[in-house]
């Protein structure tokens, strides 16, 4: 579905991505862990145009997405939960998850997926009239998956949603990725510092180190690689 | 005290306020989405009120009637006047996107000097008469000799505008991806949100309201030269920075205020200075409340 070949990105001349590859089949969640500082952001920054690779080749779903304009990219299916949920602080709720359906013409649909989204989160349903800013870290977290869930993406990037949450509602909020992923289809890739949740709902993962994909194997597999587990794990 | 007078001032203050706010909108809608002080906006008021001249005489030889040249030559001003912001903006400011802000600033300051030169040379640097577009309303018995039927016609008229805006930037998808767009551009972005085109209309509808304020106080006062774009613009200015640059309740409630502050300055203390206060009111906000009346101070996130 997603595949990335020997793509490198840049910050200026600061190289983040040293020729990565990637590949995300149809259905599967995968995972992308690694420490602070490893590109993983960047990775998902390139594959959504907003800081496009210099070299190298991202093609989804047989199109590439190089050079190709960041609100075509999620008019192709592809929609980001980014690092720190960048909620519109000052939209309600309500507005929030209605610029997550912007691109959408199926009105209908769209009503649905609210309705979906508020039974996944009931508290949303409560604070709809609420502005973004001024709900708690994790009812944001709730509030930015469900914002890129009214895309109906085909796939859906998740960039560290357990950071700064309680145990607890990580918990729930790997659950509701899990439920995701079964209910509607959706592709999930997820990246995390969380290693030990992100290989317990993945299917397969990658690990990079420095801007290079270190290892790959499935989730399992990780989970009980003595390296994976010295450096990730903390074991 | 000349309850009469207090009167006049308040609706004289009123009609600037009224122009101010017009203009004012321009300035912090496009501060909000790309935090940048289009330093060109008032040549583009000044650049509508001639257009509508222009267009105006045409009309008027033409022998249209008078309503219908009023209506035709400010639509056409208005048009005008947007393309104008829209072809600024593509020139002079989005090869500077990621710039420096300076860089874009100096663009901008460029960018006014170059359209009020232009002007000079493709018109006059004389004031020119203008026309009295605006129809001879006739003004409610209560309010005779306090304010004028033209004044009447900008406070209606900017309210109008107001009300409009109000509800475009409130329930239309184009509003709610603006007011997307100036919380925050990476994240619009992420949503599908085509930024350029954002920006363009931003500049579109700033522009229209200039040109609007620029054909009504033309029309009132009765003339226009090519430098009348540059005064107006900074006192917009103010009042954009006095109500908090970014918000646009604040850019009326600041208009206001400045017109009202102005108004009442120049008739109780002295009209030589007219000018001078709303330099004073910008000074002193700068020193004590620098976000601005209605303005969100600015937090640094780390």
């Amino acid at each position: 579905m997603l595949e990335l070949r020997s793509m490198k990105t840049y910050y200026g001349n600061i190289q983040a991505i040293k020729g990565i590859d990637i590949l995300v089949e149809r259905g599967e969640i995968i995972t992308l862990i690694g420490a602070n500082g490893a590109g993983k952001s960047t990775t998902l920054m390139s594959i959504c145009g907003v800081v496009p690779p210099r070299e190298g080749e991202i093609i989804f779903e047989g199109e590439s997405l190089v050079d190709m304009d960041p609100d075509r990219i999620v008019a192709m299916g592809i929609s980001q939960v980014p690092e720190g949920r960048r909620i519109f602080p000052h939209l309600t709720v309500k507005e929030n998850l209605d610029m997550g359906a912007l691109l959408r013409r199926d009105k209908d649909g769209v009503r649905r997926d609210i309705d979906y989204v508020y039974s996944l989160f009931p508290i949303l349903a409560e604070r709809k009239g609420q502005a973004g800013g001024t709900l708690s870290g994790g009812e944001q977290q709730m509030l930015a998956i469900s914002r890129a869930i009214m895309a109906r993406p085909k796939l859906l990037l998740l960039d560290e949603p357990s950071l700064g949450l309680a145990p607890l509602i990580v918990q729930q909020i790997f659950e509701i990725i899990r439920q995701i992923n079964e209910e509607n289809g959706t592709t999930i890739f997820l990246v995390e510092q969380n290693a030990n949740q992100a290989l317990k709902v993945a299917d397969r993962g990658y690990v990079m180190e420095t801007g290079r994909i270190s290892l790959t194997d499935t989730a399992s597999n990780l989970l009980a690689n003595e390296e994976v587990k010295k450096a990730y794990l903390g074991v | 005290m000349d309850l009469d007078y207090f009167f006049r001032l308040f609706f004289s203050g009123l009609t600037r306020g009224s122009i101010y706010a017009l203009l004012a909108l321009g300035y912090t809608m496009v501060y909000g989405i790309i935090k940048l002080i289009n330093f060109a906006h008032g040549e583009i008021y000044m650049i509508g009120a001639f257009t509508a001249l222009i267009m105006a005489t045409v009309f008027s030889f033409a022998g249209m009637p008078a309503l219908a040249i009023l209506v035709l030559s400010s639509i056409i001003a208005m048009v005008y006047s947007s393309a104008y912001g829209f072809t600024i903006e593509k020139l002079a400011y989005k090869p500077l996107r990621k710039a420096p802000r300076l860089s874009v600033l100096i663009s901008a300051i460029g960018m006014s000097l170059f359209l009020q030169n232009y002007v000079l040379l493709a018109q006059t640097s004389n004031f020119l008469p203008y026309p009295s577009l605006l129809p001879r309303i006739p003004v409610p018995r209560f309010l005779q000799g306090l304010v004028s039927g033209p004044q009447l016609i900008i406070f209606s008229t900017t309210a109008v505008v107001m009300v409009l805006l109000t509800l475009l930037i409130k329930y239309t998808t184009m509003g709610k991806s603006m007011r997307a767009t100036s919380q925050d551009r990476t994240m619009a972005t992420l949503v599908g949100i085509n930024v350029n085109r954002v920006i363009s209309w931003t500049f579109i509808i700033g522009s229209f309201t200039a040109a609007l304020g620029g054909i009504l106080i033309s029309s009132f006062t009765g003339q226009i030269n090519f430098y009348v774009g540059f005064i107006a613009g900074i006192k917009a200015f103010v009042a954009a920075v006095l109500g908090g640059i970014g918000s646009i309740p604040g850019a009326v409630l600041g208009s206001l205020v400045l017109g009202m502050a102005e108004a009442f300055a120049a008739g109780y203390i002295s009209s030589v200075y007219e000018d001078v206060f709303a330099f004073v009111i910008l000074v002193l906000i700068l020193i004590f409340k620098p976000s601005g009346l209605l303005g969100k101070p600015e937090v640094q996130k780390v």
